[in-house]
């Protein structure tokens, strides 16, 4: 089914105008000095940043959700958003995050590892139990170095940068970081994207799916390389930016025939809308300094995450 | 095309069994629990691979991945659905070995269950009856040559359970190789062509069901003194 392809799709086109003009200062191209520096230095990169960050949480969002056949899966349960945040907090403490390429590149080393620790453990036996876990554990780890890592930051203006890079924002990004974003995204949604059709027969769980012709192996290097490459990206150049994951597949799902396969496209797309969105409201929001978008739909996403459960309490089939 | 298994050999679970399967029959694999009976139904359909001797599919050892897929279909016990798929998009995904929607297969197989008139329902509407004909009708739409079905008639009624039989005849009669592990004795009886007895991952009985599923067999594999009532082809077990 493809109808939320071109309704997002137009969406977005819709939006990303609306995001150029959108600031604490609006912007009129007509009048205001500078509009089209302002414009193609920061306001396009930002809204482009949103919409690949976006893209690539809610493609990876969609296809946890199909390979663990469970629809409260994130992609932060894999270990890689987590690993690579990791990667960056040590840029920080080492002292080499001034460097617009040295931060992106340790999150992506940080993401790297934990892809390669949780192909190191779960590979071998392309259990999805054991692979949950193995993520889970690497998650737990990367998160308690992170807290070592704070509470023993060299000095307090460390400490401040560390704290506030993993709230998660795209303010003051440029080309820079769409250049490194973009490819990897792009590479990890098709990826992804490859994964579907096992994502599909996984439906029936893993001995059906394997009667279907499914290599479980081949299926898990495709999930852990299509996250690592969407996830790590966009923390790498974004910090911490939860919940898209997990909201966005929800939102999307009875728009398509719920097969996971159909679903991947259309959630990197309504992410890449969701991000675009709320970095705008993050902007335009009357507060002291801007809203991290991180905090933003953390606000909106933990509620909607308790109503999800509230329903699923409610319907014995989830 | 026949399949066959030689001394298929599995640590613990089973011993050296020796089988060859006709294409166009029904053939039940019987035991009490713990025989090994769904070991060795994904055995022969390619989903364990056992030590030592390898299953042949015709000359040729079974084929693996997709061709395998294509040629073998597989019903686990447990019917996990895990999205709120429609009946049609259900029995749609028997197609994904073949890389195609496969329309037209899949209306047949839902109208070989009966199902079409449910075609766009959600599979959470259906009753436990109507999800295992849809179960059954995604393993039809990939128009396999073979069906492994593990229990596929737990938890079904009487009537289910009758019409599920004649469907799966209906494919025996179009030459699909049916294979399935039953623990209803009586239905194993008057349903299968052949009967597989397991015992402690070794084959205790193998024939017609009047012979491999004789008294003697029962109360020596199971351990229960039963006799059958009425004729052949309307069987009774009744123990005691």
């Amino acid at each position: 089914m493809t109808r939320p392809i071109p309704l997002f799709t137009l969406l977005i086109l819709l939006a990303i105008p609306l995001s150029l003009l959108a600031g604490r200062v609006w912007l009129d191209p007509w009048t205001t000095p500078n509009a089209t520096i302002i414009l193609a230095e920061l306001r396009l990169p930002r809204a482009l940043l949103a919409v690949i960050v976006g893209a690539g949480l809610g493609a990876a969002g969609a296809a946890m959700q199909g390979y663990l056949r469970n629809p409260l899966a994130d992609p932060g349960l894999f270990g890689i958003a987590p690993g690579a945040a990791l990667g960056a907090v040590a840029s920080f403490w080492f002292g080499y995050a001034a460097s617009a390429w040295l931060l992106p590149l340790f999150a992506l080393a940080g993401a790297g590892v934990a892809m390669a620790l949780l192909a190191l453990i779960a590979g071998r036996s392309a259990g999805v139990a054991l692979f949950t876990l193995a993520g889970m554990m690497i998650a737990s780890l990367a998160g308690a170095l992170m807290s070592l890592a704070i509470s023993l930051a060299p000095n307090a203006f460390a400490m401040s940068e560390i704290v506030s890079w993993l709230m998660g924002a795209l303010t003051d990004r440029g080309w820079a970081e769409v250049r490194l974003a973009a490819p990897l995204t792009l590479a990890g949604v098709v990826l992804l994207r490859l994964a579907g059709p096992g994502l599909d027969a996984l439906t029936l769980g893993e001995p059906a799916a394997r009667s279907l012709g499914v290599n479980p192996a081949r299926q898990q290097w495709l999930l852990i390389l299509g996250t690592g490459l969407t996830v790590g990206a966009g923390v790498a150049v974004a910090g911490i930016v939860g919940f898209v994951g997990l909201i966005v597949p929800h939102l999307v799902r009875p728009l398509t025939d719920r097969r996971p396969s159909s679903l991947i496209l259309p959630s990197a797309l309504a992410g890449a809308l969701l991000v675009l969105i709320a970095d705008c409201v993050c902007r335009v929001l009357p507060l002291v300094t801007e809203l991290r978008l991180g905090i933003a739909l953390s606000i909106v996403g933990a509620p909607f995450f308790l109503w999800l459960l509230l329903r699923m309490r409610r319907e014995a089939w989830l | 095309m026949t399949l066959a298994a030689r001394s298929l050999k599995l640590a613990n679970r089973l011993d050296g069994v020796s089988v060859v399967l006709e294409p166009g029959r029904i053939t039940a694999i019987c035991g009490p629990n713990g025989a090994g009976k769904s070991t060795l139904l994904q055995c022969l359909a390619g989903l364990l691979a056992p030590d030592g001797d390898e299953v042949l599919l015709g000359d040729a050892p079974l084929p693996t991945g997709r061709e395998r897929a294509r040629r073998i279909g597989y019903l686990p016990q447990v019917g996990e659905i895990a999205w709120d798929l429609s009946v049609a998009g259900l029995a749609g995904l028997g197609r994904l070995p073949h890389g195609d929607r496969g329309e037209e297969q899949v209306a047949a197989a839902l109208a070989a269950v009966d199902l079409t008139h449910l075609a766009n329902r959600p599979v959470s509407t259906l009753s436990g009856g109507e999800r295992a004909r849809a179960l059954l009708a995604r393993v039809l739409a990939g128009e396999p040559d073979w069906i492994f079905a593990d229990e596929p008639l737990a938890a079904l009624d009487l009537a289910h359970q009758l019409a599920l039989l004649a469907r799966l005849r209906e494919a025996a009669a179009r030459g699909t190789g049916v294979v399935l592990v039953l623990h209803d004795l009586a239905l194993a009886m008057n349903h299968a062509d052949r009967v597989l007895v397991l015992e402690r991952g070794a084959l205790a009985a193998d024939g017609a069901p009047e012979q491999a599923l004789s008294e003697a067999t029962i109360a020596s594999v199971w351990g229960v003194a039963a006799h059958w009532l009425g004729e052949p082809g309307a069987r009774a077990l009744v123990a005691g």
